[in-house]
């Protein structure tokens, strides 16, 4: 045996607690969707650039690609599937719905999570803040114009939410 | 895109990381947001034996005024902090300017200065900022530490001066000066890409028209960026004149050595950095009232 072996992996996704063996190489959007059966992580470029896989590490958008699975032992992962757990639709999910902010669906599981998790930090965007937000979330099948709206539509709706 | 494998350590202490380091030398390297090191390891242009990831050192993760003045930040800091952090938009401004036009949102969420700047790429912006603002690098093995200049540490494309058993564990900066703006332009075609050219400066301004200090920086024109300002006429240096901005980029930009590159012809990144260098130096005496 040697050190680049599978070893005991243990990760905390959305609250739960997954204990897995894998090689210290493994990606970890690789362990969540084979391992951990969270196929809602969709993988794209596995180098960085399209977004797709973006989960919360610690709370913090990050692309699970560029994070080898024994790197997140000790750290709290959340991925789309949080989003909807209760089966009722995040705001930002429900307003790409009403949008029409998606067709193929495969980069909207980075969308969404990117998405919830900066409009924390900027509940007041403007149009153009949104589309910079939106830049590192590759799309090859709406354009851009749908998505936009929907996020200016889930921002409106959270301040409404917060208000009340 | 799957790695080639490798053994894995996370230390807890940076004695524990740096003796780690001494042993496995260049067989290992160090890992910290991961957000270069990861594409390399994956698209396996990197194959190191063994990883040493650095997260858990939360001692290099600090931001603070040191006894000398400057500010020191540690190599852990992710650009989003650096874009955030109260030290930084008060002492040195460029560098948290800098910071949030690297990648995208989630990309500075993990993506770290050390990183960066041991990294080296020659459009990155972080070794333009650093070289521009006179950085100093410090460098730590598990028996010595040295410090090295930014104008020193940047050797050539995606080479440093950090030897192989050294971690690059903090930045210190010259606090900005009263009266000094400071401008940070960069051209690139598709948002949070590497820029083809990037230009910073900063200008101190004395009594009247009188130029304190200017420096002047300039990246993707070679293997590293380089200083600037000894290409500006000397009368150009000391005092403002008429279209001071646009005087200063055209001699800089008429004599500044560009390296050949097939993707981007050396007449068209000539006029990037005459453009690019009148509007950082507007910028800068803009901020510099």
């Amino acid at each position: 045996m040697t050190g680049s072996d599978p070893i005991p992996v243990t990760l905390t996704v959305n609250g739960r607690t997954y204990r897995v063996f894998a090689e210290p190489r493994r990606l970890l959007s690789d362990v969540l969707r084979e391992d951990c059966c969270l196929t809602g992580t969709h993988v794209g470029c596995e180098h960085g650039v399209c977004g797709a896989c973006t989960i919360l590490f610690d709370g913090a958008p990050a692309r699970a690609c560029l994070l080898y699975a024994v790197q997140a032992q000790g750290h709290a992962i959340t991925t789309i599937e949080a989003f909807a757990a209760n089966g009722e639709l995040s705001v930002v999910q429900q307003a790409l719905h009403e949008e029409h902010g998606l067709q193929c669906g495969f980069c909207t599981p980075g969308i969404v999570v990117t998405m919830e998790a900066w409009l924390d930090r900027h509940p007041d965007p403007t149009e153009a803040e949104i589309r910079e937000a939106l830049s590192g979330n590759l799309c090859r099948c709406t354009g851009y114009h749908n998505i936009v709206a929907a996020v200016m539509k889930a921002a409106a709706r959270r301040r409404t939410e917060v208000v009340r | 895109m799957k790695p080639a494998r490798f053994s894995y350590e996370a230390p807890t202490s940076l004695d524990a990381a740096l003796k780690s380091l001494a042993t496995w030398r260049g067989d290992a390297k160090i890992i910290a947001g991961g957000q270069s090191l990861a594409p390399m390891l994956n698209m396996r242009l990197a194959r190191p034996d063994h990883l040493i990831d650095i997260n858990g050192l939360a001692d290099l993760g600090r931001v603070a005024v040191d006894d000398d003045n400057r500010l020191s930040i540690g190599a852990l800091v992710r650009h989003h902090q650096l874009g955030h952090h109260e030290l930084v938009a008060q002492h040195c401004p460029m560098f948290a300017h800098a910071a949030e036009t690297i990648g995208h949102y989630a990309i500075r969420q993990r993506g770290t200065i050390g990183g960066s700047l041991a990294h080296a790429d020659p459009a990155a912006q972080l070794p333009l900022a650093a070289l521009t603002l006179d950085a100093e690098l410090e460098l730590r093995t598990a028996t010595a530490r040295r410090t090295v200049m930014a104008d020193a540490f940047f050797v050539s494309i995606f080479t440093t001066a950090i030897e192989p058993d050294e971690l690059l564990v903090a930045v210190r900066l010259p606090r900005r000066k009263p009266r000094e703006g400071w401008g940070f332009r960069l051209f690139n075609r598709r948002a949070g890409d590497f820029s083809i050219v990037s230009v910073a400066a900063t200008v101190a301004r004395g009594e009247g028209a009188a130029i304190e200090r200017l420096r002047l920086a300039i990246g993707g024109i070679g293997p590293v960026p380089v200083r600037a300002e000894h290409l500006v006429p000397a009368e150009l240096v000391t005092a403002l004149t008429e279209d001071w901005p646009a005087r200063v980029a055209a001699a800089v930009a008429a004599t500044v050595e560009i390296e050949d590159n097939e993707r981007t012809p050396v007449v068209f990144r000539r006029e990037l950095v005459e453009s690019l260098t009148r509007d950082a130096l507007d910028e800068a005496l803009e901020r510099a009232r």
